[in-house]
């Protein structure tokens, strides 16, 4: 069993870790004081990249490089973008972040700020965590009366602004350029790149956007530096995973290991096991919109390099576990009709496909499948994939694929018993 | 005739607006004060916000519908919003919400005759961990079974 590292998760047992004193108490502030007092803003960002910190909202881009694409000396405003949507369905590792540890993701954003150069952040959480977004902008507060964030930071000479801007449900905001038409006030419609956030985001100025957990990670890598953080991961993925383990496991939760450990010991080990002795069938590794794996796939490490050679993604790091008992046909109409709600109806091939396939599937598991249904949702998710404007389309596409392909028996087994087989 | 915003909503409003270098980022922040107050987001609610914030009342109306969270009508004093995504589903949460319809005597969708309860079938709400889980009014509940929603909602009477 892998030594279970505490660093995000380390102090989520105090109780009132999200006040501030607390926080103080427990050595918080201290890496953005070091990064201050003694390291130029150059040295920050240097020191992010070779710890190699991926993104972890889903895309795994390295926090370091994209940092590195902010252009230099340019007089317009920059901003940080903060994306704590987490509509990732199996997803909920921000929610233990921003709830039990506000100040450690507001150090990092000072940090990832300091680094790029930054005066004006906003974190964008989803709507539905209202409670939570007040007890983050109680958190705000109490950084702004200590002088962790307004004018001349810690005295250092150094200004930035923090705005909580909540969200109104929709998932196609955690789509980083949706996410800003969504922060400017406008319907959440993912926009064409290039240009990329980094040159043309934000009210058209050079724009960050990392996710909660992966600024949340940088307070470490500052205080302990990249070599340590390399140790409690990979040389090419630095750092632990909140992996988000629900579904039919005993113990469903937030696990925090190395980047790497393997998913069949996160599941049978840490998540306890099947739940009330089921067998397993099946495990969506990173969020939905992650191809699926059958029972006998699990032996692969999750770390983002390694599930992407499978065949799959690290995405979210949520885990969700499928027993033998579940009909593959129940899982495949969730999918289904969660994409079709979704999709925010901009580009052709996403806003129909994804309303086809959940129609398709809606009548197979009504009685009315008929042959050639599992072929044309392969196809109709064919084209889909790489045909939209943003992700959301390949998310929508790839887990209909991959069930369709790695459970067909099963499914055509359903057409067989409906009754306008012929 | 009183106004559609009151001085003091108006107050706040503006505040809202003044921590963005463009009036409409403050678009869905104020929509969902408005929304706090009032209960519902009305027509007339829209095009004072549009004038309010300097913008096109079809610019409110495109964000009013675009996002699930925002309603053009009244919702029960309680609104109960139950995730029917893959993990819930996979822990009873769709048994859930048919002790919910049977209770209620009301479909999805619909609001009690008396005004108390409204119920929703909503998308993951990231509390997966508690599955099933379920929304009441700002307050998450989770790994709820029959007799402990009941418990709640009894609470709530």
């Amino acid at each position: 069993m892998t030594k279970a590292p505490k660093i995000l998760t380390e102090l989520f047992w105090l109780e009132h870790l999200h006040r501030i004193e607390a926080y103080l108490d427990r050595g918080g502030y201290q890496a953005l004081k070091k990064a201050l007092t003694e390291m130029k803003p150059e040295q920050v960002q240097e020191e992010v990249k070779k710890a190699n910190l991926r993104g972890r909202g889903g895309a795994g881009f390295p926090a370091g490089v994209k940092w590195g694409f902010i252009p230099k000396g340019t007089d317009k405003p920059k901003y940080l973008c903060v994306n704590a949507d987490e509509g990732e369905p199996g997803t909920f590792k921000d929610r233990y972040i921003l709830n039990h540890n506000p100040h450690l993701l507001i150090e990092g954003i000072v940090l990832a700020a300091y680094a790029v150069g930054i005066h004006s952040a906003y974190v964008y959480i989803r709507g539905e965590y209202e409670m939570i977004a007040r007890r983050l902008e109680q958190a705000v507060a109490e950084a702004y009366a200590k002088g962790y964030l307004g004018r001349n930071i810690l005295g250092a000479g150094f200004d930035l602004d923090l705005v909580v801007h909540r969200g109104a449900g929709a998932y196609i905001c955690g789509e980083e350029t949706a996410l800003l038409e969504s922060l400017e006030g406008k319907r959440g419609n993912p926009r064409l790149k290039p240009p990329f956030p980094a040159l043309v985001g934000l009210f058209q100025c050079p724009t960050v956007i990392n996710n909660v957990e992966t600024l949340s990670n940088v307070p470490f890598i500052v205080q302990k530096g990249a070599a340590w953080f390399l140790e409690q991961g990979l040389p090419k993925d630095g750092g632990t995973r909140l992996f988000g383990v629900s579904g039919a496991v005993a113990k469903p939760g937030l696990y925090e290991l190395p980047a790497g450990t393997s998913l069949r010991e996160i599941i049978t080990t840490h998540a306890g096991g099947m739940k009330d002795g089921k067998k397993l069938k099946a495990v969506i590794p990173g969020g939905m919109s992650s191809p699926i794996l059958r029972a006998d796939e699990i032996d692969v490490r999750m770390d983002v390099d390694s599930i992407a050679a499978a065949g799959s993604m690290l995405g979210s790091g949520a885990i969700i576990v499928i027993d033998e008992g579940t009909p593959i046909l129940h899982v495949l109409r969730k999918i289904a009709k969660f994409y079709a709600h979704e999709s925010c109806g901009q580009c052709t091939p996403c806003r129909l496909g994804t309303s086809w396939i959940h129609k398709i599937v809606e009548r197979m598991a009504a009685g009315g499948g008929t042959r050639g249904d599992v072929d044309t949702l392969i196809r109709l998710a064919g084209n889909i994939k790489g045909r939209t404007l943003c992700p959301l389309g390949d998310a929508a596409a790839m887990p209909v694929t991959a069930i369709a392909q790695k459970f067909r028996t099963e499914l055509e087994a359903t057409l067989e018993r409906s009754p306008v087989w012929p | 005739m009183s106004p559609v915003l009151s001085a003091a909503l108006a107050k706040k409003i503006d505040d809202l607006a003044a921590r963005y270098p463009a009036k409409q980022a403050a678009l869905l922040p104020v929509l969902h004060l408005v929304q706090n107050e009032k209960g519902f987001l009305s027509a007339e609610d829209e095009q004072a916000v549009a004038e309010r914030l300097g913008i096109l009342p079809v610019k409110v109306r495109e964000v009013v519908t675009f996002y699930t969270m925002f309603r053009r009508s009244p919702v029960g004093t309680y609104h109960i919003q139950v995730c029917t995504n893959l993990s819930c589903s996979l822990a009873g949460g769709d048994g859930l919400v048919e002790h919910l319809e049977a209770r209620l005597g009301i479909s999805l969708g619909g609001t009690t005759a008396d005004g108390k309860f409204t119920l929703t079938g909503v998308e993951c709400l990231g509390a997966c961990e508690q599955a099933p889980c379920l929304m009441i009014n700002f307050d998450y509940y989770g790994n709820l079974d029959a007799a402990g929603l009941d418990r709640i909602l009894e609470g709530l009477a």
